[in-house]
C-alpha cells in the first residue's frame, strides 16, 4: 500500500497531470490555496467529496508522490492591490516575474515564492481625509502618485467602514505601515496601501452606467467604424498569422484608457518580450510619457502550467477592477481567450467532467460570461465615473468561426472585429473584414463623436454602403469580367479600393500612420466620400471614368494617411481643395466641349 | 528536487507483475512511493530492459507509459523498478558529431556521453522576462525567404508541407546556407528525426557531410520502425541537448524537427489508450499545451551570447492547414513557411506558398540598419501584388484570359515574372539579400509605377526601372 499517513495533515493520493486528488480535507473550502509538498507548489480546492478534494495545481507537478503533504491556506486566490502595480509583468497568479528572474535566473524553477509588491519601498502618501471624518467602504482617503502619468488613490477596502480615528501626515511609508486606523463596529482596524482581493469575485460598484464615451484607439476601422464604447467589450477572433496579436498590441499601445493591463494568456513568450521591450519607449500620444507607466502585464506563456493560465485572465480582470474603483478608465487586453478556455477544457478532462461541445465543459459559456460581465461604465463605491473595456482575442481552430468559444463569446460581447485570412495574405492590416464585424455601441457613441463631427454618422453609413456594394459587384465581376459594368458601377470598384487602401489599411510600423486621431480619421473619409461625389456627378456629366481616376489628387487622397501628421490637417484641406478645383475643370472642359479626351 | 524523496529506502525495489497491459500503457498495483512523471525500467521475459514514465499515480494503481513498446510483455512475468528520478539526459558539448537513438542512447556505437550533468527533459519555462528579443536576420540564400519571410536568430519558423513535396531539400538547403550578415558564426544543428523513413535520415546525413557540418551536428533518431511512443521523448531530448549547447556553451543552435505530424500521432496513441476524451480529429485536448512546450523552447536569453533557431517540418494530412497538427502549430510558432503542390507541379524550386507563408520576427530583422531600408516595403508590396495576381488568375479562369482588362495582364505578367525569376531557383544557388531585392524590384518593375500604392515616391525613384518596356515579359534580367 502506500504510505499512509498517521500524523492527521492532509497528504495526496493521486496525482495526474496538474490535477491531484488529497485525503483528510473535510474542513477544506472551495476555492480554497493549498500548498503541495515540500516545495510547496501552489494549487487551487476545485471539488470536494467527503474529505476528499480535488486541487488543481499550478506548477510542474513531476515527481510528486502520494503521501505528499497538504496545507491548506484557509483563503481563496487572492492579489495584492495597492502601488507598483503599474510597469510590472506577472504571471498568472501574480508573481512578479522580474523578482522570479533575480532569485532563479532566466528559467522559472516551481515554487518559487516573490511578494507581488515590494513591501519595503516607501512611498509618498498624502492624505485626503482627516481624522473624525464618517468613511465607507471604497472611500478615498489618501493619494500616491505611483507613476508620474498615474496617481494611485488610497481606499478603503470595500467591506470596512466606520469612523477615521487617525490619519498618517503626508510623508515616505511603506506598504506593510498602515496609514490610518478606523474605527469601526467591532473595533480598530489598520488600513494599509496594499489591499488583498479574491480574484474570482468582482469587486463592488455603487451602480453600472450606460456606455456613453468612445474608446478611442487610432485606429481608423475601429473607430470610425466599429467603434468600442469605454466600459464596452469586444472580441478579436481571427485564424492564425490574421494579425490579432499586432491589433491587440496596437490598441494597448494607443487606446485612450488611463490604465492598460495585458494579459498574455497562453501565446508566445517572445510576443510578451517585445511589449516588455517597445513600451517603454514608446510614448503615450496624449501626454508625451512611456506607455509603461500605465500598463500592468500578465505573462501566463504557453509552456506555463495551464492551471495558471486559467486563472490568469481573472488575475488581470481583478487589477483591472481594483484601478477602475480609483475612477479610471481602464482597458484589458486579453490574448487569448481560446487558449484560456482550451486550459478549462483540459482541467474539465482531468477531473472527468462530462464534455459539451467539442470536449469543452459545459459550463464554457457561463464562464465566458462571468468574464466579460466584469467589464462596464460604472459609478464607484466613492461616487466616481470608472470603466473597465474588455477586449478579447479568440484565436479559432482552423479560422472557423462556428466552433464553441467564438460562438459563445459572442453573446457576451457586442463589437465584433472579424479578422480575415483573405486580407491577412494580401497584407491588408489590420485585417479587421468590413462586412462581416459590427459593433452595437455605434449609436451609443454617436453623440461623442457628432458634438466634433456633425456628419460622422452620414459618412460611415455612406462608406459602409459603399463597400456593401462592391461587394456585391465584385460578385458580378467575378462571372464576367469588370468590362460589362457601366462606368458609374466602375466607380464604385473603384473608391471602395481608395477607401481600403487610404484608410482600411493601416500600418502599425509607420510613425504617421500607427495612431490616427479622431480629427484626422473623419477628414480623410470626407475627402474621399468628397472624391466619390465628384466623381459621380462627372459620370452623370459623361466625363469618362479613366478621368475621375486619373485626376492628380487620388494618390494624394491615397498616401495621405502616412504623408502628413495627425496635425497637418490643413494640408489634407488643402488636398480637399485641390481635388475639388480639379474636378471643376474637368466640368467645364466637357461642358465646353474642349476636351482633347472626347 | 532531492528533498521529494521521502522514501529512499525503497529505490531499488523490483516489482514483479501487472495487473493490466493495453497499448504502450502498463499499469502497476501497490507501488510504494512512486512519483508523477517518474522513469521506470521494465524487465520484459527476456531479461531485456525497457524505458518507461508514470502517467497517473495513485496509492494503489500506478500508469507506466512503455516507451518502447509493450511488445512481448506479460503481466505475470513483468518487472518494473522505479528509478527516483523523472527523465533526465546526460548533456555535453562533446555529443555533437554523434548519432543517438529517439530516448538519447548512442546509436553510433559508441560510449555514452560522460557528464556530470544530467538535465531533465522536460525542460523548465524561461521567464518571458529574461528572454531578449530576436532581430538578428540570417540570410538563407532562397529568395521567398530572404525577400518576404525573413528568418531571425531565435526564431521558430516551422515548414508545412505535404507527402511528396521537397520539404527535405528545402530545409537541408536552409541548414547549408544560413548564416548571419556580418558574422562569421557557424550554427550547431540538432537534427530530431521522428518516424521518417531511412532513407530521408540517409538524406540528411549525406547533405550534412557534404556540406561539412557532419562534426557540428547531433543527430538523434526515432525512424519509421522505431516504437511510436518514443517519439514523445524524442523532441525533448533535442531540445534539452539544445538548450545546454545555446545557453551554457553560449553556441548558435539550429534544431530541426521532422515530422511533428508523427510526433502527434505518437501523443494521440497514448491519449487513446488512457481513455481521455478526444478533441478534434482525435488528437487529445492538449495538445497545444503539448506543442507549446516543444516550440517555445526556442529563442535568446538575456546574458547568454547562445540562440536557439528552431525549425519543425510537418506534413499537412491531405494538404489542409486547418488540420489541428498545422493548425495548432501556427499559433505558436512566429510564422510558418508553407510549400505549395501548385508551384511544385509547375516546376519551381523551392515552393514556398507566397501568400500563406508568413514571418512574424520579420518586421524587427529586416530594414535600415538590418538587411536595406527598402526591405520591408518591397515585402510589403510584392505581397500586395501577388495578392492581386491570384484573383486575376481567378478570374480569367472564368472569363478567359483574353477578355481581361490591359492592366490585370500586366498583373498576370508579373505574377509569371514574380513565380519563374523571384520565387525560383537552384537548389544550389545561394543569392545573396543585395541579388533577392533587386530580383523583387525587377519583378515589381513589369507594373506600372501607378499600381505600387506601398511604395513612396523616393523609393520608387531609386528602384523602380524606369527604362524597361512594361509591356514585355520580364524575363530578361
Amino acid at each position: 500500500m502506500a504510505t499512509v499517513k498517521s500524523d492527521g495533515r492532509p497528504f495526496a493520493t493521486r496525482i495526474s497531470g496538474p490535477i491531484i486528488t488529497a485525503k483528510g480535507m473535510s474542513a477544506a473550502q472551495m476555492y480554497e490555496v493549498v500548498q503541495v509538498g515540500s516545495l510547496g507548489l501552489v494549487g487551487e480546492v476545485v471539488r470536494v467529496i467527503g474529505d476528499l478534494a480535488t486541487i488543481q495545481v499550478y506548477e510542474d507537478t513531476t515527481m510528486l508522490k502520494p503521501g505528499a503533504h497538504v496545507e491548506c491556506t484557509g483563503a481563496p486566490l487572492s492579489v495584492s492591490l495597492g502601488p507598483g502595480l503599474l510597469g510590472n509583468i506577472y504571471d498568472g497568479i501574480q508573481r512578479p516575474l522580474p523578482g522570479i528572474e533575480a532569485k532563479s535566473g532566466a528559467w522559472i524553477r516551481r515554487g518559487e515564492k516573490v511578494d507581488a509588491l515590494d513591501s519595503e519601498k516607501k512611498w509618498t502618501f498624502e492624505p485626503l481625509v482627516n481624522a473624525g471624518d464618517d468613511v465607507a467602504g471604497g472611500q478615498i482617503i489618501g493619494q500616491v502618485a505611483e507613476t508620474p502619468l498615474v496617481m494611485h488613490r488610497i481606499m478603503v477596502p470595500p467591506d470596512i467602514s466606520g469612523t477615521i480615528r487617525s490619519i498618517a501626515a503626508k510623508g515616505e511609508y511603506s506598504l506593510a505601515e498602515p496609514v490610518a486606523v478606523v474605527e469601526t463596529g467591532s473595533g480598530p482596524q489598520d488600513i494599509m496601501m496594499m489591499q488583498r482581493w479574491p480574484v474570482r469575485v468582482p469587486r463592488p460598484i455603487r451602480e453600472r452606467l450606460r456606455i456613453a464615451e468612445p474608446l478611442i484607439t487610432g485606429q481608423r476601422i475601429i473607430d470610425t467604424f466599429f467603434p468600442i464604447g469605454k466600459g464596452g467589450a469586444a472580441a478579436i477572433p481571427g485564424g492564425f498569422g490574421t494579425g490579432k496579436t499586432i491589433t491587440q498590441h496596437q490598441l494597448a499601445k494607443w487606446s485612450d484608457a488611463q490604465i492598460i493591463v495585458f494579459i498574455g494568456c497562453g501565446e508566445r513568450g517572445n510576443e510578451m518580450t517585445e511589449v516588455l521591450r517597445e513600451f517603454p519607449e514608446l510614448e503615450d500620444p496624449r501626454s508625451g510619457r512611456p506607455l509603461m507607466e500605465r500598463t500592468i502585464l500578465i505573462a501566463n506563456t504557453s509552456n506555463m502550467p495551464v492551471a495558471a493560465r486559467e486563472v490568469s485572465i481573472y488575475t488581470g480582470i481583478t487589477l483591472a477592477e481594483y484601478y477602475r474603483d480609483m475612477g479610471l478608465s481602464v482597458a484589458v487586453f486579453a490574448d487569448s481567450t481560446s487558449r484560456w478556455a482550451e486550459a478549462l477544457r483540459e482541467l474539465a478532462a482531468r477531473l472527468e467532467e462530462m464534455p459539451a461541445e467539442e470536449g469543452f465543459p459545459a459550463s464554457l459559456p457561463t464562464r465566458l460570461a462571468q468574464f466579460y460581465e466584469r467589464g462596464g461604465a460604472v459609478t464607484t463605491l466613492a461616487g466616481d465615473r470608472g470603466s473597465v473595456s474588455i477586449v478579447g482575442a479568440v484565436s479559432p481552430p482552423g479560422g472557423d468561426f462556428s466552433e464553441p468559444v467564438t460562438q459563445h463569446t459572442r453573446r457576451f460581447i457586442r463589437c465584433f472585429w472579424a479578422l480575415d485570412t483573405g486580407l491577412a495574405n494580401a497584407r491588408h492590416y489590420p485585417s479587421i473584414h468590413w462586412l462581416q464585424s459590427y459593433s452595437e455601441y455605434s449609436e451609443d457613441v454617436k453623440n461623442w463623436w457628432e458634438t466634433a463631427a456633425c456628419d460622422w454618422e452620414d459618412l460611415r453609413t455612406e462608406a459602409l454602403t459603399l463597400l456593401q456594394r462592391e461587394e456585391r459587384l465584385q460578385q458580378i465581376v467575378k462571372l464576367v469580367g469588370p468590362d460589362v459594368l457601366p462606368d458609374s458601377q466602375k466607380l464604385i470598384l473603384f473608391i471602395a479600393e481608395v477607401i481600403k487602401d487610404g484608410f482600411l489599411a493601416q500600418s502599425a510600423f509607420d510613425t504617421n500612420d500607427a495612431y490616427c486621431s479622431p480629427e484626422k480619421q473623419v477628414a480623410l473619409l470626407r475627402i474621399m466620400l468628397g472624391l466619390y461625389h465628384r466623381g459621380r456627378d462627372l459620370i452623370q456629366d459623361g466625363v469618362p471614368l479613366g478621368m475621375v481616376r486619373g485626376m492628380e489628387c487620388v494618390s494624394d487622397i491615397l498616401r495621405a494617411k502616412s504623408a502628413l501628421s495627425n496635425k497637418e490637417l490643413d494640408r489634407l484641406a488643402d488636398i480637399d481643395r485641390r481635388l475639388n478645383e480639379e474636378a471643376d475643370r474637368i466640368a467645364q472642359q466637357y461642358v465646353k466641349g474642349t476636351s482633347c479626351y472626347g | 528536487m532531492d528533498n521529494l524523496f521521502t522514501g529512499i529506502e525503497d529505490r531499488g525495489l523490483e516489482y514483479v507483475g501487472a495487473s493490466r497491459i493495453e497499448g504502450p500503457l502498463v499499469v502497476v498495483e501497490n507501488v510504494r512511493d512512486v512519483g508523477f512523471d517518474e522513469v521506470v525500467e521494465i524487465r520484459d521475459p527476456a531479461g531485456n530492459t525497457r524505458l518507461g514514465r508514470v502517467l497517473d499515480v495513485s496509492g494503489t494503481h500506478t500508469v507506466v507509459q512503455v516507451l518502447e513498446g509493450t511488445t512481448g510483455l506479460a503481466t505475470k512475468f513483468l518487472r518494473t523498478r522505479f528509478l527516483g528520478e523523472s527523465f533526465r539526459l546526460p548533456v555535453s558539448r562533446r555529443m555533437l558529431g554523434r548519432v543517438f537513438d529517439g530516448l538519447g542512447r548512442p546509436a553510433d556505437g559508441g560510449p555514452p556521453p560522460l557528464s556530470a550533468d544530467r538535465r531533465d527533459v522536460n525542460g523548465m519555462p524561461i521567464n518571458p522576462f529574461a528572454r531578449r528579443y530576436p532581430r538578428e536576420f540570417i540570410q538563407t540564400g532562397l529568395s521567398a525567404i530572404d525577400g518576404m519571410n525573413a528568418l531571425v536568430r531565435g526564431q521558430k519558423l516551422p515548414v508545412f508541407s505535404g507527402n511528396g513535396l521537397p520539404h527535405d531539400r528545402v530545409s537541408a538547403q536552409i541548414i547549408r546556407q544560413a548564416r548571419l550578415l556580418d558574422e562569421q558564426v557557424e550554427f550547431s544543428i540538432v537534427f530530431a528525426a521522428m518516424g521518417i523513413k531511412h532513407d530521408v535520415a540517409e538524406f540528411f546525413i549525406r547533405n550534412f557531410r557534404e556540406s561539412g557540418a557532419l562534426a557540428r551536428a547531433v543527430m538523434i533518431f526515432s525512424l519509421a520502425d522505431a516504437p511510436s511512443v518514443e517519439r514523445l521523448l524524442t523532441p525533448r531530448v533535442a531540445l534539452t541537448l539544445a538548450e545546454h549547447l545555446a545557453f551554457d556553451c553560449g553556441q548558435h543552435v539550429l534544431i530541426l524537427l521532422t515530422d511533428m505530424t508523427n510526433y502527434c500521432e505518437s501523443l494521440r496513441e497514448v491519449g487513446t489508450a488512457r481513455g481521455e476524451i478526444p478533441g478534434r480529429k482525435g488528437y487529445p485536448g492538449y495538445l497545444y499545451s503539448d506543442l507549446a512546450s516543444l516550440y517555445e523552447r526556442a529563442g535568446r536569453i538575456e546574458g547568454s551570447p547562445g540562440s536557439i533557431t528552431q525549425m519543425a517540418i510537418l506534413t499537412m494530412p491531405a494538404d489542409d492547414i486547418s488540420h489541428p497538427v498545422p493548425d495548432l502549430t501556427g499559433y505558436i510558432t512566429e510564422g510558418q513557411i508553407v510549400l505549395d503542390r501548385d508551384l511544385f507541379q509547375r516546376g519551381i524550386y523551392p515552393p514556398i506558398a507566397g501568400l500563406p507563408s508568413l514571418s512574424r520576427l520579420m518586421k524587427d530583422g529586416v530594414g535600415k540598419g538590418f538587411t536595406r531600408e527598402d526591405h520591408p516595403i518591397l515585402a510589403s508590396q510584392l505581397f500586395a501584388c501577388y495578392a492581386y495576381v491570384k484573383r486575376v488568375r481567378g478570374l480569367a479562369d472564368v472569363i478567359g484570359e483574353e477578355e481581361l482588362s490591359p492592366l490585370d495582364k500586366q498583373y498576370l505578367k508579373f505574377g509569371e515574372a514574380f513565380e519563374m525569376e523571384f520565387l525560383n531557383q537552384g537548389e544550389y544557388e545561394n543569392r545573396s539579400i543585395e541579388t533577392t531585392l533587386e530580383l523583387g524590384w525587377d519583378a515589381l518593375s513589369v507594373l506600372p509605377q501607378e499600381e505600387l500604392h506601398r511604395v513612396s515616391d523616393e523609393l520608387l525613384k531609386k528602384h523602380y526601372r524606369m527604362k524597361r518596356d512594361t509591356g514585355e515579359a520580364a524575363c530578361a534580367v
